[in-house]
C-alpha cells in the first residue's frame, strides 16, 4: 500500500467532486429515481416528489451557460475579492454554483447565457488544519 | 359573534444600536408599550410567544417575564430566520383562532451587533466562501435580483431606486435607524458589496424589539374597537421545490405561494391593498416581491419603480417606514415591526408619511431557507 501517494493527492473541496483513480475529476449529482430530479447531496427522500425510491449517481456535464452572478466586492475577512459568484445551468441538467474565472469581474463582460466549462483546480492554496491540499472546481469562458 | 381576530395593542421601539442593554429589556420596552396601547396588564395576558433568532436557545420569552411580570403563563420561543417575528405573531394569531386563549402578546426581538450575514464556513475541511462561489445574503439576493435583470431587463439604476425611496420614506419615521436622503447617484456610487447591491442598498443591521397585543373578537368588544385592526389573513409557507434551489435559495414561489393563500383568506385582491410592507432586505428583493404579491403583472416591477408607483402618494406605497434597508432590520422584531407600521396607518396614525385613506394593508417577510409569512390587516370598523 503505497499510503503517502494516497495521502498526498488532492482531497475533493466538495462531495459532488469526484476524484477518480484513473481519468479526470467530474461533478456528480444524484437522480431521483422516481421524478429524475437533481441533488447534489444526499437525500432521505425526494425532495420534489417525496419518493423513497432511492438515487442513483449521475455524472454532470463539463459544459454549461451562465444563468445569474453577482460580482463579490466584499466577503469576510481573508477572502480575496472581487470575484464572479457564478450560478451555472449545466447541459443535460443540473444547476451548479462556483467562482467563474478567466473574466473581468465587471457587468460589462458578463452576459446571461455565456457558455462556459467546468475546470478543476487547486483550491486557492486553501488547506485544512491537518494541511491537506483541496481540488475545487471553477467555471470559465469557452468559445 | 364571529372569531375574528383583532390586533388591540402594538409598538416598536425606535432602532438603534444598544449594546449595553439586554435582549430581555430591549422586548420589555415593546411589550410594555404594547400593552399600554392595548390598555391592558400583563396580567391579563393569558399566553406569550417570542420571537427571536440569535438567542433562540436562551428563552428569551421567559426571560422577558422576568423583566415585566412572572404571571406563570405558557411562554413559546420561536425562531424561523428572518420570518421569525411574524411566526410569533401568527401563532398567537392561530391560538386565538382555535379558541384556546382570548387575549395573548406576541413579541419579536433581536439584538445583532455590526456585519455581514451569511455562511462564513467552518466545520470540516476549508471554507468555501469566495472558492465555490458566494454565501453571503448580498451575494444571495444579488443573483436573485439578476435573474430578474435576465428575464426582464431590470437595471442596476431601477434596484438602487429602490433605496433611494425607501431612504426617503424614513425620513418621515422617527423610528426608523436612519433619516437621511439617498440620493441615485449616492446609492449607486457607495461602495459596492456584491453587484448590484451597493452598501446603501443593502438593509442595516440594528438592535430593535417589537410587540403586538392580539385578541378575539369578544375581547375587543369588551375593550372597545375604536382602534382594533383586523387580522383578515396570516399565511405562513415554506419554499416548494425548484429546479435550482439547490444553490440559489428561492424567495419567489414561497411568497407567490403565501400571497394567493392569504388574498383567498382575506377575500380580498391586490387592487384592494392600501399599502405594503415588504421584505427590502437588499434593494433587489423589493423588485422581485412587486410582482410575487401581485402588485403589477410579471415583468413590469422595473416601470413600478421608474413611475413611482410604490413611492408614498403613489398607487399602492410599498415600505413608507423606511423598510428594512432605512428603518433596519433587527432579524427577529422585523416581522413585527412591519405590522406596526400598517397598523399604524390603518388607525390613521402615521402623521407625516400617513397614506391616507388606508383600509387594508398588507406584510410580508421571508426568513431564508426559506420561510414567508404575509398577513393582510384591515382597518378600524
Amino acid at each position: 500500500m503505497s499510503d503517502k501517494s494516497v495521502e498526498a493527492r488532492p482531497l475533493p473541496a466538495v462531495p459532488f467532486l469526484k476524484i477518480p483513480a484513473e481519468g479526470s475529476p467530474y461533478l456528480e449529482a444524484l437522480k431521483c429515481g422516481a421524478c429524475g430530479a437533481l441533488y447534489l447531496a444526499e437525500r432521505v427522500a425526494c425532495g420534489k416528489c417525496a419518493a423513497r425510491g432511492g438515487f442513483s449517481p449521475t455524472r454532470l456535464a463539463n459544459r454549461g451557460t451562465l444563468y445569474s452572478y453577482s460580482i463579490v466586492c466584499r466577503s469576510f475577512p481573508g477572502i480575496e475579492v472581487p470575484y464572479v459568484s457564478a450560478i451555472v445551468d449545466l447541459e443535460g441538467g443540473g444547476t451548479v454554483k462556483g467562482n467563474l474565472i478567466g473574466v473581468a469581474p465587471e457587468p460589462a463582460k458578463l452576459s446571461f447565457g455565456m457558455p462556459v466549462e467546468v475546470v478543476f483546480k487547486d483550491a486557492l492554496g486553501r488547506k485544512d488544519r491537518e494541511g491537506h491540499s483541496y481540488l475545487s472546481y471553477f467555471f470559465q469562458p469557452r468559445a | 359573534m364571529g372569531n375574528d381576530v383583532y390586533v388591540v395593542g402594538i409598538d416598536m421601539i425606535k432602532f438603534g444600536r444598544f449594546p449595553e442593554t439586554s435582549v430581555s429589556k430591549l422586548a420589555a420596552q415593546a411589550a410594555l408599550g404594547a400593552l399600554d396601547d392595548a390598555g391592558v396588564s400583563i396580567k391579563d395576558i393569558q399566553a406569550l410567544w417570542c420571537g427571536n433568532l440569535m438567542q433562540a436557545s436562551n428563552m428569551v420569552g421567559q426571560q422577558l417575564l422576568q423583566e415585566i411580570g412572572q404571571t406563570g403563563i405558557g411562554v413559546v420561543n420561536c425562531a424561523n430566520a428572518c420570518a421569525t417575528g411574524a411566526t410569533a405573531f401568527r401563532d398567537a394569531w392561530m391560538s386565538i383562532k382555535a379558541g384556546i386563549y382570548d387575549l395573548v402578546l406576541a413579541v419579536g426581538v433581536e439584538q445583532m451587533g455590526k456585519g455581514l450575514l451569511g455562511g462564513a464556513g467552518g466545520g470540516k475541511g476549508i471554507s468555501k466562501e469566495g472558492l465555490v462561489g458566494s454565501l453571503t445574503m448580498p451575494a444571495v439576493f444579488a443573483e436573485a435580483g439578476m435573474e430578474h435583470s435576465r428575464k426582464y431587463g431590470t437595471t442596476f439604476a431601477q434596484f438602487a431606486k429602490v433605496s433611494v425611496k425607501n431612504h426617503h420614506h424614513s425620513t418621515m419615521n422617527p423610528k426608523a435607524m436612519y433619516q437621511i436622503e439617498t440620493p441615485l447617484e449616492a446609492v449607486m456610487g457607495a461602495e459596492m458589496i456584491s453587484y448590484p447591491n451597493t452598501k446603501l442598498m443593502c438593509s442595516v443591521n440594528v438592535d430593535g424589539s417589537a410587540a403586538a397585543v392580539l385578541c378575539s373578537e369578544k375581547k375587543a368588544r369588551e375593550l372597545g374597537l375604536g382602534r382594533a385592526v383586523k387580522v383578515r389573513a396570516s399565511v405562513l409557507t415554506s419554499d416548494p421545490w425548484q429546479e435550482r434551489d439547490l444553490v440559489m435559495p428561492d424567495v419567489n414561489s414561497c411568497t407567490r405561494l403565501a400571497a394567493k393563500q392569504a388574498y383567498e383568506m382575506a377575500g380580498v385582491g391586490p387592487d384592494d391593498i392600501s399599502l405594503v410592507e415588504l421584505h427590502d432586505c437588499f434593494a433587489t428583493a423589493e423588485l422581485l416581491h412587486y410582482e410575487n404579491l401581485g402588485l403589477c403583472a410579471d415583468g413590469e416591477a422595473g416601470r413600478l419603480i421608474d413611475e413611482g408607483e410604490t413611492a408614498l402618494g403613489g398607487r399602492v406605497p410599498v415600505n413608507c417606514s423606511g423598510g428594512l434597508l432605512s428603518k433596519g432590520h433587527p432579524l427577529g422584531a422585523t416581522g413585527i415591526a412591519n405590522l406596526y407600521e400598517v397598523a399604524t396607518h390603518l388607525r390613521g396614525e402615521a402623521d407625516k408619511r400617513q397614506v391616507n385613506g388606508a383600509r387594508f394593508g398588507l406584510t410580508h417577510v421571508i426568513g431564508l431557507g426559506s420561510a414567508c409569512a404575509i398577513h393582510i390587516l384591515e382597518k378600524p370598523a
